[in-house]
Order: C-alpha cells, then structure tokens, then sequence
C-alpha cells in the first residue's frame, strides 16, 4: 500500500522525468500530495522534494508498464502526457498503482476515478487532434506550408503522422503557439521541436486568389433555407475559427470581388 | 468567364446534392504524389446550414439537355451556364487540397451533349488528378445513367466511390417530375456498379494487386419532401437498396422548392428537415444498431413521431422486452436501450468483467441515464428517485428537435398534438407501459 505524503514532487517536465517520480513513489511506497513540472507558476506551501531525471531508472519504469499495465496501459499514460488535464500526473502516478495491483486489467475498470478521468482526458485529446486534422488550414508561402495551431492539449504527434502522409513530397510547418512548439517536415525528415515565435508572411497574390476562391465556394455551398447556426456551431466550435480561412477575410479593397457578406468573423491575418 | 464566377454558378448547382462524405476508404500514401484517404471521413469545415463540407462538390457543367422538374439545373431554368475544364477542375482540387481546405473531389455534373460525354469529361479530370498529379485523395464520381457501360467501368477504376442518384422514391413520382428518367434507367447503372464490385472483390481475392474498382463503394441520395412518399416507403426503399445493391450509404435531401411546377410544394414550403433528420437516425438504426425498416414503421404507423427519435419510439411500443438488466443484457439487448449507443454498450460489456456496475459508473462510461433510466435496471434495481410521471417521461424522452419543433407549432396545434398522440403510443398509456414494465 502507498502512504500519502504530505511533500509535493517535482520534475523536468518530460516524460521520462516523470517516470522517474514513479520510481520514487514506488521506492519509497508513498502518493506524493502532488507531482508537478518544476517551472510550474503555482506556490505550494507543502515541502517540494526536486525529483532528478535518471534515464536508468526511467527505463525501468518504461520496461515494468507495458508488462504490469499492458502496452494500452502504457499508450494511455504516454497519451494523458500530452492532454491538459490539471494534475495529471498525479492521475498519471495513482493510474501505475492501480495497474501494478490489478494488472492489465485496469484498462476495463472503466468507471474507476483514476481510469475514467485519464481515459476522458485522452478522448478529449483524441477529439482535439481530430479536429485539427479537420480544420488546420495551410498557407502557401515560397514552396513551405505554414499554419497556426492554439490548442488544449499537445496534438502535435497526435497529428504528425496524417499530415506526413498526406503531403510526402511537400515542406510544410505546423506552430503550436499554446506550447511553443512546432511540427517540421521536409521529405523524409520530420522533427518537433521549441519554437519562441513565428512570423507569418502576408500572403502573395497566388496564395490571395486561392484564399478567396476559397471563401467563394464556402459561401456558395450552403443552402440559404437550411441555415443553422447552432448545428454549424456543434460540429465546429468558435475556437477554431480564429485561424479558418473562410472566417479570416482580408480586408483589402478590390481583391475580394464578390459582394458576398463574410459569413465569419472578420479579422485580419496575424492580427 | 472567370474562374471565381465558374465556381459560384458550378457550386450552386451542385450544392443540394447531400452525398458530400468523403468515407469508406483507408489510402496511406507511399512517398509521392500528394494525399491519402482516411475510413472513417473527415469534413473540413461546415457551411452556414451545418452541413459537413469534405470534397470540392461542384459541376462540370451546369448545362443541361435535361428537364427535371425538381432540379435547379432543368434546362427550362433561366440561370446562368458555365462549364469547367478537366484542366481547370484538377488545379483548383490540388491546390484546394494542398491547403488542407478538402479531402477531395465530389464530381457530378448536368447533361450538355450526352451522358458518354459527361463520363469523358470526368474521366479525363480524374485522369489528370491521378496519373498526372498523382493525387491519391478522394475522389467520388457520379455515375451517368445512360451511359456507355465501358465508360463507367474505366471511371470506376480511377476513383473511390461511384454513386447514382435514386432522386425520387418511387417510379409514379419520377415519372410524374423526371420525365426522362425511370426507374430502370436509375437502377441499371446501378446495378451495374454493384457487379462490378462484386467481381473485382472476387479478382483481389485471386490477384491481390488486382486494381480496385471504387473501393469504397456506392452510394445514393433520395429526395424527400417533392414528392408523396411516406417514410415508411422511403425507408424500405433505403433498406432494400442496401440489400439488394449492396450499397454503403443511402443518403436523404429535404427538398428546397426551387421551381414553381404545381406538381412540386410550393416555393414557401419550409423543407422537411426534421423528417430528414429522423430518416437519418433510422438508418443508423438499419446500419449499425440491427434494426429492420418494419420494426420502426409500418403500413398503419407510416411516419417518424416528430417528438422522440425513432430508437425511443421502438422502445416505448415495446416495453414488454424492458426493462433490460445492465449486468446481464447481451450486446444486441443493450443497443435497444434508447440512451446507449455502439461505444457506452461496448464500454458496459468491458466494465463488467471486472466488477459490478453502478449507476454512477455507467454516467462515467457515457450513458444518457436521462433516457436510459426507464429502460434498464442496475443489479436488480431501478434508478433510486426515479418517479415515473408523464411530465417527467415527456421531458427527459422527447427529442433536442422535438423540442423545437413544439416550440414552432401554435398553441392550437400544440394542443392538437397532445405530444405523444402523433405516435404510436399516447402519453397515458406510455406511462401505463413503463409501469407495467418495471
Ligand atoms: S439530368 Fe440531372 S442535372 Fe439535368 S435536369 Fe435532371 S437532375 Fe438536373
């Protein structure tokens, strides 16, 4: 049995320092009252034991999860990384207990605390890295595709692999502006690394024309009698909106030749 | 012309074509070329109306030999005429895709010459998109009714799905508003497409390398709301098709009035959305629930009850096989329950190894106890607290779209409606059932 601890941990922030708060919690039998990222803002006034990352003992952690817990167990964990959720690592750590005292088993104690939490976290995740798939739109500047993401949780390997696979033989950059992140690829090389900023090019004439054919056909499409708003609104929330190309409309004079009202809200590229 | 006034005349016409999923096909990419195709779909935005935007749905051209009186395109109808070129056509799609604004390419188009020439220009468009860009998204084709059936096969071979549209429920309708189509000249192609797949299914057997003909198959699309037709009938029709012509989609349109013919509604007519909703509910029901069109309707009830969705409805004139024990109940018994769908029935099956279920775990797991509470029991037991009172049925059962489709009724017809009296079981005596039933 684990005792509760009244001392919070903290670790580098990566996967494997996490890992390594396993180790301890399990070494010295005790559920910390918290297990955070050491830059993280929040003042504590319980006692902070600094949790150092030691690839060895994160390997053993890494080899014992997939044995105890499953290979799904261990998906979970690596995935509940990436998603917002506050304090999930504690859910993360409770989430190891759990799994070497039932074993594989955990993953179909569906409606336990920890098992449910961790498991709505990934399907929001799931759901998230979805939607960008759906909704990421790519500028073309010189021979690169750019685009802009702001999610919840970090989608990026979540969505990597679609968008390798779609464009093999094309540049393209995904930022990640909520982690400071951003996805790389150049034909057969694909990296995600820190990004601090991103300066967005103002489009070219070529990239203006298919921008606006764009929104041309988004308005043209709809049927006016059917129009609904809320359904539109549930099946693509307001959030995404911001970086959509058939909601982001120059503003420019004269190259937008349709009369056609923006149907989105109007806002300028980079604004 | 220009190309932005080309898209605006060729997405109008082709904008009450609903077909638009871009499901059906898993394509990785190998290391060229530009695209993939992922099964399940994905929509890339969605129009002002909510509907899912996948595939740049245009025409080739909206002129037309044509009369159908139901159709914008009718060449008695005054609208301006544009056509694309294959060239033009395969350029917007790539760059459109490139930008990830699509998945693909929805290709239909009006009759200018011929139905061969139509599949020409279609198949030299696809042609420039997979050979010579090497485009490996989506691609649905209409296929031509009357056309050469070389043709269709050749276009079949280049692209994921093929479709031909049903248009009309029944023949008498078709031939009252589509006088230059009839059933048989629908069905044949049709019916072609559906050998087709059969025999390349049985060629991949043999050879695996053996090039796919539409991989994802065929669909079509019927017109509700132009015609007499009752659900009942449109539904059977639609469990037929998927039968009968192996079909993966039957996909419903409420019909806008675009014309003045006094053979249609008449222009003000609101379209029938919310019978186009229930049809779709009740074809999920068909697809993936293992439900038959007549145990929804029948010959004596013909259509959906505004007010509840077609899975509550069935269990509300079947309280006989409720409730359900959730610890016990197979696979099939728990997709019955209105409340639980595909993932919470799985979910339910998982948990329960493992332990005994709660009320409480099952929210966790993702059931809608609002609905699913007069249907099942727990362990033996009925929800605590739950009172079974009309008031209480009618508010946690009738529909997010019933609701609003009372709220567009008058008083007076709110009245008439005395809510449950439209379906098959009046308010009374759905109380009276659950009670008897639990
Ligand atoms: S043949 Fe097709 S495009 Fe032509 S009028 Fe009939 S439905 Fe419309």
């Amino acid at each position: 049995m684990f005792a509760c601890g009244d001392v919070v941990y903290e670790y580098d922030g990566t996967l494997d320092g996490f890992f390594c708060c396993v180790f301890e919690s399990f070494r010295r039998k005790e559920t910390p009252a918290g297990v955070r990222p050491f830059c993280s803002p929040q003042m504590t006034l319980s006692p902070v034991r600094f949790i150092e990352t030691d690839p060895k003992k994160a390997e053993r952690v890494r080899r014992a999860i997939p044995k105890k817990l499953s290979w799904e167990g261990m998906t979970l964990l690596e995935h509940a990384f990436l998603t917002f959720l506050e304090q999930k690592e504690l859910f993360m750590l409770r989430f190891v207990q759990l799994g070497f005292d039932m074993g594989p088993n955990v993953m179909r104690h569906l409606t336990h605390d920890t098992v449910a939490t961790l498991l709505k976290a990934q399907r929001h995740l799931y759901n998230e890295s979805h939607r960008y798939k759906q909704f990421i739109r790519f500028s073309v500047s010189g021979k690169v595709l750019t685009s802009v993401i702001k999610p919840l949780n970090q989608v990026l390997p979540l969505i990597a692999p679609h968008f390798i696979d779609r464009y093999p033989e094309e540049a393209f950059l995904i930022y990640d502006e909520t982690h400071g992140m951003a996805l790389v690829y150049r034909p057969g090389q694909s990296a995600i690394v820190p990004v601090d900023s991103f300066e967005r090019n103002d489009p070219d004439e070529e990239e203006q024309k298919y921008r606006d054919l764009w929104c041309e056909y988004y308005d043209a499409i709809a049927i006016e009698g059917r129009y609904n708003p809320k359904c539109r609104m549930n099946h693509m929330p307001k959030r995404y909106w911001e970086e959509m190309t058939e909601f982001c409309r120059e503003r420019k004079p004269g190259l937008r030749r349709s009369g056609a009202p923006p149907v989105g809200r109007r806002m300028l590229d980079g604004e | 012309m220009d190309l932005f006034d080309k898209l605006k005349i060729l997405t109008d016409g082709a904008k009450y074509d609903v077909a638009c999923t871009s499901s059906g096909v898993d394509r990785e990419n190998g290391s060229h070329g530009m695209g993939s195709a992922v099964s399940c779909g994905i929509c890339h935005t969605f129009s002002a109306d909510g509907r899912c935007v996948s595939l740049l749905k245009v025409l080739m051209t909206n002129c037309c030999i044509f009369d159908c009186a139901y159709c914008v395109n009718r060449r008695s109808n005054p609208v301006p005429r544009a056509a694309f070129t294959p060239r033009e056509l395969a350029d917007l799609t790539m760059q459109f895709y490139r930008r990830n604004y699509i998945e693909g390419l929805f290709l239909s188009s009006g009759i200018r010459k011929s139905p061969d020439d139509t599949v020409e220009q279609f198949i030299k468009t696809v042609q420039i998109l997979r050979n010579e860009y090497h485009f490996y998204g989506y691609i649905h084709a209409k296929a031509i009714p009357g056309a050469d059936h070389a043709l269709l096969t050749r276009l079949g071979m280049l692209v994921d799905r093929m479709s031909v549209n049903i248009e009309l429920p029944s023949e008498k309708s078709l031939s009252l508003l589509a006088p230059d189509k009839s059933k048989t000249s629908i069905l044949k192609p049709m019916g072609f497409i559906t050998g087709k797949l059969q025999e390349n299914r049985r060629d991949l057997v043999q050879y695996r390398h053996a090039p796919k003909f539409a991989p994802a198959g065929q669909s079509t699309q019927m017109i509700v709301g132009a015609s007499g037709e009752t659900d009942y009938q449109i539904l059977s029709l639609s469990s037929a098709l998927y039968k009968k012509y192996k079909l993966k989609r039957v996909f419903f349109s409420a019909y806008m009035p675009v014309s003045s013919n006094p053979l249609l509604p008449a222009a003000d007519t609101p379209p029938p959305l919310l019978r186009e909703h229930r049809l779709y509910q009740a074809d999920w029901l068909l697809r993936f629930y293992g439900f038959e069109a007549n145990e929804l309707l029948d010959e004596a009830n013909p259509s959906f009850n505004p007010l509840i969705d077609p899975k509550c409805n069935w269990a509300l004139s079947h309280m006989d096989r409720f409730p359900v024990e959730v610890g016990k109940a197979d696979y099939e018994e728990l997709l019955r329950v209105p409340g639980i769908g595909v993932n919470s029935a799985k979910r339910i099956l998982a948990a329960r190894r493992v332990g005994p279920l709660s009320y409480e775990g099952l929210k966790k797991i993702g059931v809608v106890l609002k609905r699913a509470q007069y249907f099942i029991t727990v362990n033996g037991k009925l929800n605590d607290g739950l009172r079974i009172t009309q008031d209480g049925i009618l508010r946690n059962l009738i529909s997010q779209q019933g609701v609003e489709y009372l709220r567009g009724q008058s008083a007076e017809q709110y009245e008439q409606l005395s809510l449950f009296s439209q379906g098959r079981i009046g308010g009374r005596e759905a109380v009276k059932c659950l009670r008897a039933g639990m």
